[in-house]
């Protein structure tokens, strides 16, 4: 008897098989790029959607989660362009050069394409079309992983932001990937690329807003050695989110990164990073905002494959109501990394009795002389803390802002650049504004 | 009259901390409270600033005439009433100045009052904190983070300097300090009396109140008053100790 496992195939699976399907031929990339596709399509098509049974999507079980897959949104129309100014007012204070995509689609007549020395910026879809020879290097071999959501996004990638910053480029200002939706339910694959040369520095910041669609996002970085890039990612978002970040770090270089999940309904923040070269730095941060009944998964991978490097991971997750707040950390150092620093902590606090938040940090390490350590914590507000505040005048509500302010301004404070860090608060602060 | 306490009974997780304590402070008057350990004088300082996890099984703290006892901490502290913490908490993330013109400004938005202005509120605080000896490193960093016992004995002292309180309970403000920072914080204590402001000053020791000497001094053992006198009282006490009293409410 034949004893292979099928997979049945829920009705988004077999949405997402039959859009593939549909587009295949009309996707941006022949060749290779097209090879790439089908090869992620087939991993698709074999394993489905993630599960509960894959280890690393155990909390976020998106087989359950998406009950539709929603058509493959369609090019943006003049009423959505004209709204995109509007968005990504998060960073909107920071005289930013803003790339717009609406829907995923790259929409030059909303972007700041105003020549810099040193930059170079495309669309993705575009630079497949034509076989760009930076694309065709890079994409989908920055950080190879079998991840289903990722090879979901190899599979369906449209268009997205592909950057270039060349050797010694200090770049004059931050880049805004801004995106945003339309108005129709719709799904986008968006592909990015960037690529900061060996001593060049780069602050890149995408913010993320929409109403219904889903968003299977994949950002490709590679940074050289001496580069130095901050990247802050902030999602709004309704409807469902799944972000990939691809993260190569060359040597001596320096990377922070910080996100910010808030009144965000469903995300997936994945991140897969490898300090591949030695004597670096990497800072890896971010803060959860969630009420209702919003799911925020925070998961990574960390790949300590050169020695002398460092890196803290420090994550600050609120939570009210029925929010349910997923971190998964995983370190792995690998033989020969030796004198690896690393410090992940993550911090839960718990605002109702209904919240859930499910911790996880692992460590993997295969060299004798490092330094690694992990901590996870959940709690309530300190009655104490707040009786001292009340006691002075301080209503209930404001007391527990102020705590809760204080909670994830230690995480806040990290972030060097005081526009991002001040934008960053700012956006914290409405959230608790509006606590109810 | 300011506060009148009526037979007050109050237990924590069952356990019977106040017994049918009376006690009433007038209008500009300095009460010290005095007892042995466990006699419930913190549990009264708490119960007075509104903390919750106490039951009062019976009796009554009038205000102005006027029940307090369903105001939450907030609103008491609206209507003047101010606790000086045994152990003062320390608040990491939320700046000193932040909480002082948090609290302040929230004290008079309360009672109907006007916000104050940012050049009037560094111009008050910096008056007063400079009096005090707190220096301006300490105001732009974390509430009580990093201080010393005295510093954050000082600093309980610059809030109430700043929120100007009707009544102000000091529970055991002596404990910690050594003399010089004894000095200071009673100096500053003592610049705030005035006939428009009562004090409940809680202390072990007669020490305390050859700084801040009291109008009426009231001995506590198990949970009530059991005697009352004059200042001298609080000298008779550190002669004889309270021996005389634990066995007399027995």
């Amino acid at each position: 008897m034949n004893a292979e496992v099928r997979n049945i195939k829920t009705p988004a699976e077999q949405a997402l098989v039959s859009a593939y399907e549909g587009v295949r031929a009309a996707l941006p990339g022949k060749g290779a790029v097209a090879a790439l596709r089908e090869e992620a399509f087939n991993r698709f098509d074999a394993n489905g959607l993630p599960h509960r049974r894959v280890e690393e999507w155990k909390y976020t079980d998106l087989r359950a989660l998406m009950r539709e897959a929603l058509p493959l949104a369609a090019p943006p129309d003049a009423a959505a362009k004209a709204k995109a100014k509007d968005a990504g007012k998060i960073f909107a204070s920071l005289n930013c050069r803003r790339l717009v995509f609406i829907d995923g689609a790259f929409v030059p007549e909303a972007s700041d394409l105003t020549p810099e020395p040193g930059l170079t910026i495309g669309a993705m879809a575009d630079a497949l079309a034509k076989g760009d020879t930076l694309v065709s290097a890079r994409v989908g071999q920055v950080f190879e992983t079998d991840d289903a959501a990722v090879a979901l996004n190899t599979s369906l990638m449209s268009d997205g932001a592909v950057i270039h910053v060349a050797a010694g480029t200090v770049l004059e200002r931050p880049i805004h990937l801004v995106f945003a939706s339309g108005e129709t339910p719709s799904a986008a694959f968006i592909r990015s690329l960037i690529v900061v040369e060996k001593d060049a520095q780069a602050i890149i910041a995408e913010s993320h807003e929409s109403n219904v669609s889903q968003v299977n996002c994949a950002l490709e970085m590679v940074i050289g050695d001496g580069a130095t890039v901050d990247y802050y990612k902030a999602t709004q978002t309704r409807g469902l989110h799944v972000a990939s970040l691809l993260l190569t770090v060359g040597a001596k270089a320096a990377v922070n990164t910080f996100a910010l999940n808030s009144d965000a309904s469903l995300v997936r923040n994945q991140s897969f990073v490898r300090f591949a070269g030695e004597g670096s730095t990497g800072g890896l941060r971010g803060v959860n905002l969630l009420r209702g009944k919003e799911h925020v998964d925070t998961t990574m991978l960390i790949e300590h494959a050169a020695g002398h490097c460092a890196s803290r991971e420090q994550f600050k997750s609120v939570l009210d109501d029925s929010g349910h707040n997923v971190f998964q950390g995983k370190i792995v150092v690998k033989p020969h990394a030796q004198k690896t620093d690393t410090k992940m902590m993550t911090r839960v606090l718990l605002l109702s009795d209904e919240a859930e938040a499910d911790n996880k940090p692992e460590l993997e390490i295969f060299a004798d002389d490092v330094v690694c350590g992990h901590g996870a914590t959940a709690g309530a507000l300190d009655p104490n803390l707040k009786f001292y505040l009340m006691s002075r005048g301080i209503d209930d509500k404001q007391a527990e802002a102020l705590l809760i302010q204080a909670f994830i301004g230690e995480t806040v404070e990290e972030i060097s650049h005081e526009g991002f860090r001040e934008a960053i608060m700012r956006a914290a602060l409405d959230w608790l504004e509006t606590r109810g | 009259m300011l506060l009148e306490i009526k037979n007050l009974h109050v237990e924590v997780a069952d356990k019977k901390i106040l017994n049918g304590l009376n006690l009433t402070i007038e209008k500009g008057q300095v009460a010290a409270i005095m007892g042995p350990n466990g006699s419930g004088k913190s549990t009264f300082s708490y119960v007075l600033a509104g903390k919750d996890a106490y039951n009062i099984t019976e009796g009554d703290i009038l205000l102005d005439g006027e029940s307090i006892l369903e105001l939450a901490p907030d609103e008491r502290a609206a209507k003047g009433i101010f606790l000086a913490f045994q152990y003062p908490v320390e608040v990491p993330g939320v700046a000193t100045m932040t909480f002082l013109r948090t609290a302040l400004n929230a004290q008079r938005k309360l009672r109907g009052e006007g916000e104050y202005s940012t050049p009037d509120f560094i111009k008050l605080v910096r008056e007063t904190s400079a009096k005090l000896g707190v220096s301006q490193e300490h105001l732009r960093r974390a509430v009580n983070v990093g201080f010393s016992g005295g510093e954050k004995k000082r600093n309980e002292i610059l809030q109430m300097a700043i929120l100007q309180p009707r009544l102000a309970i000091l529970d055991e403000t002596d404990s910690g300090l050594d003399i010089d920072a004894l000095k200071i914080v009673s100096e500053g204590v003592n610049r705030l009396r005035s006939p428009e402001r009562s004090m409940i000053v809680i202390t072990h020791y007669q020490r305390l109140l050859n700084y801040i000497v009291p109008d009426v001094v009231h001995v506590m053992s198990k949970g009530r008053v059991v005697k009352s006198g004059g200042k001298e009282l609080a000298l008779e006490l550190e002669a004889k100790g309270y021996a005389q009293y634990t066995d007399e409410a027995a």
